[in-house]
């Protein structure tokens, strides 16, 4: 048998907490050969990224344990080696790169300062690393090295902390690159970029990378061979397009099933009358920023409109501009015929109860220390007309159903809820108040794509039975295209494009939208190797 | 950067005043200075020529202004007792006080800095329990009973140091020692928490990835981000021995601004306490500056 570069074999990774032992990883085996790419594939808990801390000594122990397996790095096993050995490895041989490049970089020391520390603490002498370092910082596309080497991690965007972290990693030319959901907290298009920046620096150096991601378009996109984990064990490994094509897990199979942007899109329905609520040139300035340059658009009863756009295009602004949560610097919100920002306090009041908010993190959004009862009976209190004491109890039960909970959960506290229900627990709250439409921002990015899919599906049911409609914000385009009826793409502050979901996702006339699409990703990986070659050959990806 | 100061410097002044205003009319209430510098069988005549010497027969209004009046030109009067000008007597205690404080901060701030660093690389480990039980006793005890019980057991019994005054290296060391103690186990905690925070954060696992060395992780990559905190508590807690070590340095008879502040109340000696307000009012300001600036240079988000 010929030797692999990295081989994990039987790992078995266990954390002792108070609540009794878990087991992170069960008898997990994969190998990793030089050039290739490798991808983890699992949703939250799964425990994707266990293996990948045991390969760089990142675990804690306690409360972690290695129970069993052998980790060989070129047929040695790192798991008998001392620390000191170890470290030896770690950034020299085997570098990582984590999701959220801004709190993985030390706040207080300059990027030069730490891309230079990568090499010094690896017996490189300064002044060596000092000139590597400005030739690490222009082969990621830096501008400006010279003075980026002094600044601070703050004051680069998203994208560029993800190319420094990589320009760090790959300071010593590792064997192997560990990228633990590069590109999650990133734009599409940022995230196009940086993927192909990590294959282009692959195909330079030979080193295999090893990605860890819960997102199928990720592992379309890049990988050769794919690793899917779900509660600490491998389920199914293999070829990457063949695993997509003829899953044989039937775990495999709902993960492909839920991912979203494969359906049909809504038919186009002429909807007449008068818009349930009309947005005029809306404008917020937040002194000489202008987040949003008068933006115009209309929901129509029963109507769910998507808002996408990348980070910065204003459409979280949008949302609080709408309900007066951040007063509005011009324009108009004309609500059944009324203009909102013209109203009394108290007329706005009234008014309230008929759009309700969804927020993207429902672990922030709902207090702690209420029960689910009080959370979703409190809007009751503030608006007493609504209903009277005596049914809450029975309505809490209702609504809980309507969203898929059960009525005795009404007595739980949030934390005793996976992210998916509380979400769902979030729905029934802005539901309690019988509300006309719902404005949803990003209110499902934080949930894995199983879960995603239900809730959309709780949404559209919702939709249906109670003629609800939605003002959806996202920036993942594939959930858009499931569920919107209209599309509305912002950049800058400034409506870009607006349309019928079919014709943006199928003939998309403006070169903005026709870049995000081709930056989002698909998970069948020959749709995806179409949409490469075609963003190759017409450049179509904004630098 | 200098608009900032200014800015703080303004406000400062502004409730220094306050201050003055305050404690001008406060002392005043405690009563009469002659009734206490006077012999008890003093004539009327002569309690009369007093009063007249020192401008205490004068409406409190006008004393107030001619005091005022004389601040503008740097005149903080004269102390009644010491028949000298007040300020000179308060920066003579106040030179001791200060030199007292930056030992005893100094030595704090670099043993728990330390300490707690370490305590925090292992949490739970023997090192941290030990710490954690020592530094909770340090923070807890009264520090008159230490100074008396330091007092007893080195002074009177091991008869290794002397029980109070200045003059040797000896006769500093029970003052820093008690001194130390409380500020150390409270800095120490911050030290420790701020620390575990920091050593558990993304960064220090990219820090980890890299292949950084324990000590390194702990004092460059760590210590850095637990300094914001731990500096709010050093700077409180010297301000509390620059205010007047009142107690340490009255059981130990040392002549600092503490000493000199008690003994002028008591004498009703007005102007001393009106000069000591005012320079240990000056000294907790240039010292929050100082740590203001420490936040900007420990932390490059922080801008003025």
């Amino acid at each position: 048998m010929a030797e692999h570069l990295l081989e994990v074999r039987n790992l078995s990774v266990d954390f002792h907490t108070a609540a009794g032992t878990v087991s992170a990883v069960r008898n997990v085996t994969w190998h990793l050969d030089r050039g290739e790419t490798l991808a983890i594939l699992g949703e939250s808990g799964s425990g994707k990224s266990v293996s990948a801390s045991t390969i760089m000594n990142l675990i804690d122990m306690p409360p972690g344990e290695i129970t069993s397996g052998e980790v060989l790095f070129e047929g040695r096993d790192l798991l008998k080696m001392t620390d000191e050995q170890r470290r030896e490895l770690n950034g020299c041989r085997i570098a990582m790169i984590f999701q959220d490049p801004l709190s993985h970089l030390n706040p207080v020391y300059t990027v030069g300062w730490q891309i230079c520390e990568m090499m010094t603490v690896h017996d490189v002498p300064a002044d060596q690393a000092k000139a590597r370092t400005l030739e690490l910082l222009r082969r990621v596309g830096i501008p400006n090295p010279e003075a980026a080497m002094d600044k601070y991690p703050h004051e680069f965007s998203g994208g560029q902390r993800q190319r420094l972290m990589i320009a760090m990693a790959l300071a010593l030319k590792p064997d192997i690159l560990i990228a633990d959901e590069p590109t999650t907290a990133l734009d599409v298009t940022v995230q196009a970029q940086v993927l192909a920046l990590l294959e282009e620096l692959q195909r330079e150096t030979g080193m295999g990378l090893l990605l860890i991601t819960h997102d199928l378009g990720v592992v379309a996109e890049i990988a050769d061979r794919v690793v899917v984990m779900n509660k600490g064990e491998i389920v199914e490994s293999g070829d990457a397009a063949e695993v997509y094509l003829n899953p044989k897990h039937p775990y495999t199979k709902r993960l492909i099933d839920a991912a979203p942007g494969k359906g049909e899109t809504r038919d186009e329905e002429d909807r007449l009358g008068e818009p349930l609520l009309r947005v005029d040139r809306l404008q917020q300035h937040y002194g000489g920023f202008h987040a949003l340059k008068g933006a115009s658009f209309s929901i129509m009863p029963g109507e769910t409109v998507a808002i996408v756009g990348e980070s910065g295009s204003g459409k979280s602004t949008m949302a609080r501009a709408i309900l007066r949560l951040d007063e509005p610097s011009g324009g108009k919100v004309i609500w059944k015929g009324r203009d909102l920002l013209k109203m009394t306090p108290k007329e706005l009041f009234a008014i309230r109860r008929d759009i309700q908010m969804v927020f993207q993190d429902p672990t922030q959004s709902l207090n702690p220390r209420m029960t689910v009862y009080q959370i979703i009976s409190e809007a009751w209190i503030v608006h007493p007309d609504i209903l009277p004491k005596a049914r809450w109890k029975d309505r809490v039960a209702e609504l809980l159903v309507q969203v898929g909970l059960s009525p005795e959960m009404a007595k739980r506290y949030p934390h005793q809820f996976s992210g998916g229900q509380r979400q769902r627990i979030a729905i029934a709250r802005a539901l309690a108040l019988e509300p006309k439409l719902i404005i949803c921002d990003e209110a499902v990015s934080a949930l894995d794509v199983s879960i995603q899919a239900q809730v959309i599906e709780l949404l559209d049911g919702l939709r249906r039975d109670l003629g609800l409609s939605y003002l959806f914000i996202a920036h993942d385009l594939p959930v858009v295209r499931d569920f919107a009826d209209r599309v509305i793409v912002m950049k800058s502050g400034e409506i870009v494009e607006e349309g019928h979901v079919g014709q943006i996702f199928d003939a998309p006339r403006m070169p903005y939208t026709q870049a995000l699409l081709a930056a989002s990703l698909d998970p069948d990986p020959e749709v995806q190797a179409t949409r490469r070659n075609a963003r190759k050959s017409e450049g179509l990806v904004p630098a | 950067m200098k608009r900032f100061i200014g800015k703080r410097a303004m406000a400062s002044a502004i409730s220094l005043v306050g201050l003055i205003v305050l404690v001008f009319f406060l002392s005043r209430l405690t009563g009469d200075p002659t009734d206490l510098y006077l012999p008890i069988d003093a004539t009327q005549e002569m309690r009369d020529k007093f009063r007249e010497l020192h401008g205490l027969n004068d409406p409190l209004i006008v004393q107030f202004g001619r005091y005022v009046w004389d601040l503008l030109h740097f005149d903080f009067g004269e102390s009644i007792r010491q028949a000298r000008p007040a300020m000179e007597v308060v920066l003579e205690g106040f030179r001791w006080t200060l030199t007292l404080a930056v030992i005893t901060m100094t030595l704090v701030t670099v043993a728990a800095i330390v300490i707690g660093s370490l305590a925090a690389f292992k949490v739970g480990g023997v090192f941290d329990r030990i710490t954690s039980f020592f530094s909770l006793i340090g923070a807890s005890a009264p520090d008159f009973w230490i100074a008396i019980v330091g007092i007893v057991i080195f002074a009177v019994q091991l008869r290794w140091l002397p029980t109070s005054g200045t003059g040797t290296i000896w006769h500093w060391i029970l003052p820093i020692s008690v001194l130390f103690i409380r500020p150390f186990g409270l800095i120490l905690q911050v030290v420790r928490g701020s620390m575990i925070t920091a050593l558990s954060s993304a960064y220090v696992k990219t820090a980890k990835a890299k292949g950084v060395p324990p000590r390194p992780i702990i004092f460059v990559h760590g210590l850095r981000n637990a300094m914001l905190p731990v500096i709010t508590v050093i700077g409180d807690q010297a301000a509390g021995i620059l205010n007047g070590a009142v107690v340490v340095e009255t059981i130990f008879g040392f002549p600092g601004i503490g000493k000199l502040m008690i003994d002028a109340i008591l004498q009703r000696d007005f102007a001393v306490i009106l000069a000591a307000i005012m320079v240990s009012a000056v000294a907790i300001f240039i010292m929050n500056l100082l740590i203001d600036l420490a936040y900007a240079m420990l932390d490059p988000r922080i801008r003025y």
